[in-house]
């Protein structure tokens, strides 16, 4: 039988603001255990919590971006259970009036489009964590994460591959990021994926008993984790003529397998109700409307106008819009009166090389575009060839030097005067008679021979183009 | 006439007039304490050393001119469920038994701020759940107008610190009448205020759509002094009210005229005791002589009030006191195997049968498959409820009737029927399910010698006219300046 596996996604995103949901303690990734804490995160008798605003209106600005209704009324509710991390005994969370509803976020699997619902978004509070002390056998709470912003983002079963759920991921990311909302680390745990998943024999209109896997901590894992699960229903079903058991799995990515937690018969019963020490958000039109325009360029419309303004070719575009940083980092340069396809080139040729071989990300980097447009502008102006050009950008690239000293420090400016590149030409071609014989009689492969000997008597600070001509004219004879 | 037979605010003026110290009338209140705690048990923690160094520093910065509240060095006592850095803040509860939190509550900050001598923490019903101060871990509060019986509760030390002469105010809390039902059993003034002008921040949570901190003293002068003193929006509290600060105190002229006030005929039926009845009535008679315009009305609510304040209340208490799990602050059982049993044995020992009781009510009332039956039923009535309140209010300024269906019961007559301790709070958890302020004032005694409370309710803000009333009413009678004789008894 041909099968169908069915998707939906439940997303954790942390929110990159200063300060917690609730408090005004850091969200700073890190820290020695419960120095990130106040009497109000760790949940002390008495304390009460107060929304942030910036978490608002960053659940306010993604809600916007995945083109969810925004719920101009909506309110925060408990849900109740108990554990050591989570020290109100209640996670203050959305149920019943999430800020953001009915979504969609269109994605692109080769060349197939495809729009991906959205369920709802909603705002909540992270917990704590536990450390496990084997050598002294006792379990540590750490509540520095506890009250750190989350929204979680949950889907639609609209999925029906694993290479859709990456998509629709990245393409999350990417909203994300150019939101500056959060920055989606998953290696800190600030993008977390739960899948939910099913099989039903293609063509059916029902959905199978599914089954929702946690601890999926990459893309790569996500995809593994699809993968296996959706075999493993099959098999439950064709070959052992067992039944799927609705279940909460755990993906274990050494052993490549997931793993029961629990099933639903020993589902906790959360027992929401309104969170009374929160008063309903009300949002106004304005508001709303303030959002809105302060919403970003997302990475689709500034392809489009790369493509119209810039003349960028379509693969171009894509890659330098991947992040807002990189995008941001081109569309300064070229504000800076680069000419844009030669900043295209600069950053796709050198730039992202020597960031992937350094292992940086673009906001870490020093490099400035102030420093790219300056070696481009001595590119155009002749004063550097592009050879040499390109060594004093990876001279400079580390500590962001000034390309103009370098270049004067280390004399590589091109050189101008045509009397000496003649003069150069000619030594070269007295001191190699053999070879300009050779030449003469149709060897023509040993051109390239000459320009190397000649940009080499010259260290290289030569224009070639102007060696070019100088060579060919001279061994006409 | 000694220096505790004052008011509040005739102790001020004598303390602002140089005529009386701070570390004097300090001394003359834990005295009284010390004195008196061991009959009345109003005090959990008294605190001799740290309010006589706090009334010496206090009275230098009023010598030095640093504090001009009307209440500046008048000593108080805080209901033990309102955190007080550093000082121990039990909630009468063994699982808080050894909680002394690091931060105070913005109440606590606000009475600092005006120059309050904290003289301690007082006795209430664990976790501010009961209507007698029974409850307590730390044993009864007894009421000092007879030893044998309740004071009320849930604020009934209270109540009984002020009836007693102990103290010149104290702070409580009300979530379903714990201010103003312990201040009619023991013949004080107690107002409960409008949900929202008073911070919650650090006032340990019973059931926080409902609670409420407020003042219980000996006029209703005295409350309003101290509402001003600490009122007003905080922003460490979303649920506080951007109520304007002070001028209660200012406002009370004593002049009713054309004051609409309503009886609603639905609080004098079935239930109530035929004293209090006769009490209650001859007040509004009281208030019309000052120029009010008393008739009566319908509030058909009342069967209703009870069931709905008990799933709320109940319902939000089973998620409040989830925190108390003995893992990270408070007392712990010993001897678990595990984690779950930590935690059955840690809340099993821990917490009293009534707070119990509460928690598993409201567990199973939020429960899947119950919330709909229960918990948004409750909802939907505190709605009714609410409106009610504003038709009423579209044609009265105030209303009147009983604070508590009777005077106070003796000790153990009420826990023995837990039903029948519910229904008492007929007239007062409508007030909290409505937002509404509402206070209790003396306004007679039984035959037996026991206090009776009249309940004035005003719509949401009107403390103005509430206090008002309050104070029109006491210009002209004496019920308020009562005291319990030394044994029990008017004097």
């Amino acid at each position: 039988m041909e099968w169908e596996t069915v998707i939906g996604l439940e997303t954790h995103v942390e929110l990159a603001t200063r300060t917690k949901i609730f408090c005004s303690c850091t969200t700073e990734f890190g820290g020695a255990a419960n120095t990130h804490c106040c009497p109000v995160c760790t949940g002390m008798p008495g304390t009460l919590p107060v929304l942030n605003k910036k978490v608002l209106e960053y659940a306010v600005k993604t809600s916007l971006a995945l083109n969810c209704e925004v719920t101009r009324y909506s309110k925060f509710d408990r849900k109740n259970y108990f554990y050591p991390d989570l020290p109100k005994a209640y996670q203050i969370s959305q149920l019943y009036l999430p800020i953001g509803r009915d979504g969609k976020v269109p994605i692109k699997v080769g060349s197939e489009e495809k729009v991906i619902r959205i369920h709802e978004l909603h705002m909540e509070e992270d917990a704590g964590k536990l450390v496990h002390d084997n050598w002294i056998d006792q379990t540590r709470a750490d509540y520095n994460r506890c009250g750190v912003p989350l929204v979680e983002i949950v889907t639609e079963p609209d999925f029906r591959t694993a290479d859709e759920v990456i998509a629709y991921l990245e393409k999350l990311r990417s909203t994300l990021t150019y939101l500056g909302v959060s920055d989606c680390k998953m290696q800190e745990g600030s993008l977390r994926c739960d899948v939910n998943l099913s099989v039903r024999p293609k063509g059916s209109s029902e959905f199978g008993t599914r089954t929702e896997m946690k601890n999926l901590n990459s893309f790569k894992a996500i995809a593994r984790a699809i993968r296996y699960e959706a075999r493993r229903q099959q098999e439950l079903i064709e070959l052992d003529h067992k039944r799927v058991i609705q279940e909460t799995r755990r993906w274990d990515e050494n052993k490549d397998a997931s793993f029961s937690m629990r099933s639903k018969e020993n589902a906790q019963d959360y027992r929401y109700f309104p969170e009374p020490d929160i008063p309903p958000v009300e949002l106004s039109e304005s508001y709303l409307s303030e959002v809105k325009a302060g919403l970003p360029e997302m990475a689709e419309a500034k392809q489009a106008r790369y493509i119209s303004a810039f003349g960028l070719p379509a693969y171009d575009a894509g890659l330098l819009t991947e992040t807002r940083e990189l995008a941001d980092f081109f569309e300064e340069t070229v504000a800076l009166g680069a000419d844009p396809k030669e900043t295209a080139h600069w950053i796709m040729a050198d730039l992202l090389r020597l960031l992937k071989e350094q292992g940086l990300e673009v906001k870490e980097m020093l490099f400035a575009p102030e420093t790219l447009a300056a070696i481009i502008q001595m590119v155009a102006d002749g004063k550097l060839n592009r050879g040499t050009a390109s060594k004093v950008f990876e001279a400079v690239f580390a500590e962001n030097a000034d390309p103009v000293a370098y270049v004067k420090e280390h004399g590589l400016e091109q050189i101008q005067d045509t009397g000496l590149v003649e003069s150069t030409v000619a030594d070269i071609l007295a001191a190699n008679p053999g070879q300009v014989t050779e030449y003469r009689a149709g060897k023509e492969k040993l051109f390239g021979f000459f320009v190397g000997q000649c940009m080499r008597a010259l260290r290289g600070k030569a224009d070639p183009k102007a060696v070019n001509e100088v060579l060919k004219k001279q061994l006409k004879g | 006439m000694s220096l505790l037979d004052l008011t509040a605010l005739e102790l001020g003026a004598k303390i602002k007039a140089g005529e009386v110290s701070v570390p004097e009338a300090t001394r003359a209140a834990l005295d009284a304490i010390e004195a008196k705690n061991a009959e009345n048990n109003a005090f959990i923690t008294v605190l001799n050393d740290r309010a006589m160094a706090q009334a010496e520093e206090i009275q230098k910065k009023i010598s030095r001119g640093e504090l001009t509240s009307p209440l500046a060095g008048v000593p108080l006592a805080i209901k033990d469920n309102i955190c007080t850095k550093g000082v121990k803040t039990t909630c009468a509860s063994k699982i808080l038994g050894d909680f002394t939190p690091p931060y105070d509550a913005t109440l606590t900050e606000r009475i600092n701020a005006i120059g309050g001598v904290v003289l301690g923490k007082l006795n209430m019903d664990e976790f501010a759940m009961g209507s007698t101060s029974e409850t307590s871990f730390y044993g009864p509060t007894r009421n000092p107008w007879d030893l044998s019986r309740v004071p009320g509760g849930s604020s009934g030390g209270a109540a009984a610190a002020v009836a007693a002469r102990e103290c010149w105010y104290a702070i409580g809390s009300d979530t379903g009448g714990s201010i103003r039902q312990p201040a009619s059993y023991c013949g004080v003034t107690g107002i409960k205020p409008t949900y929202g002008t008073v911070s919650r921040y650090g006032l340990i949570a019973y059931a926080s759509s409902l609670d409420q901190i407020g003042p219980l003293a000996r006029t209703a002068e005295d409350c309003a002094a101290v509402l001003d003193a600490i009122q007003g929006k905080d922003p460490r509290d979303g649920t506080s009210l951007d109520v304007p600060a002070g001028g209660l105190l200012a406002g009370l002229t004593g002049d009713l005229t054309g004051m609409r006030i309503g009886i609603p005929t639905d609080c004098f039926g079935q239930g109530l005791d035929s004293q209090v009845r006769e009490k209650v009535l001859a007040a509004a008679e009281v208030l019309t002589s000052r120029g009010a315009v008393a008739e009566e009305c319908s509030l058909p609510i009342m069967e209703y009030v009870v069931p709905a304040y008990y799933i709320i209340a109940a319902a939000e208490a089973s998620s409040n006191l989830s925190r108390f799990d003995g893992v990270k602050y408070g007392w712990r059982a010993e001897g678990y195997a595990d984690l779950t049993d930590l935690y059955n044995k840690t809340r099993t020992q821990g917490f009293g049968t009534e707070v119990k009781r509460r928690i598993l009510l409201g567990t199973f009332v939020l429960s899947s498959g119950y919330y709909d039956a229960y918990y948004r039923k409750a909802l939907q009535v505190k709605a009714v409820i609410k409106s009610a309140f504003d038709r009423a209010f579209e044609r009265y300024d105030l209303l009147l009737m009983p604070t508590a269906p009777a005077p106070a019961p003796r000790l153990g007559e009420s826990l023995s029927d837990p039903l029948q301790m519910y229904l008492s709070d007929i007239y007062t958890v409508s007030v909290n399910l409505a937002g509404l302020p509402g206070i209790s004032l003396p306004c007679g005694l039984s035959a037996d010698g026991l206090p009776i409370g009249a309940q004035l309710v005003g719509p949401a803000l009107g403390e103005r006219n509430v206090l008002s009333a309050a104070h029109a009413y006491q210009q002209v009678t004496d019920w308020h300046t009562l005291a319990p004789a030394e044994n029990g008894g008017a004097e």
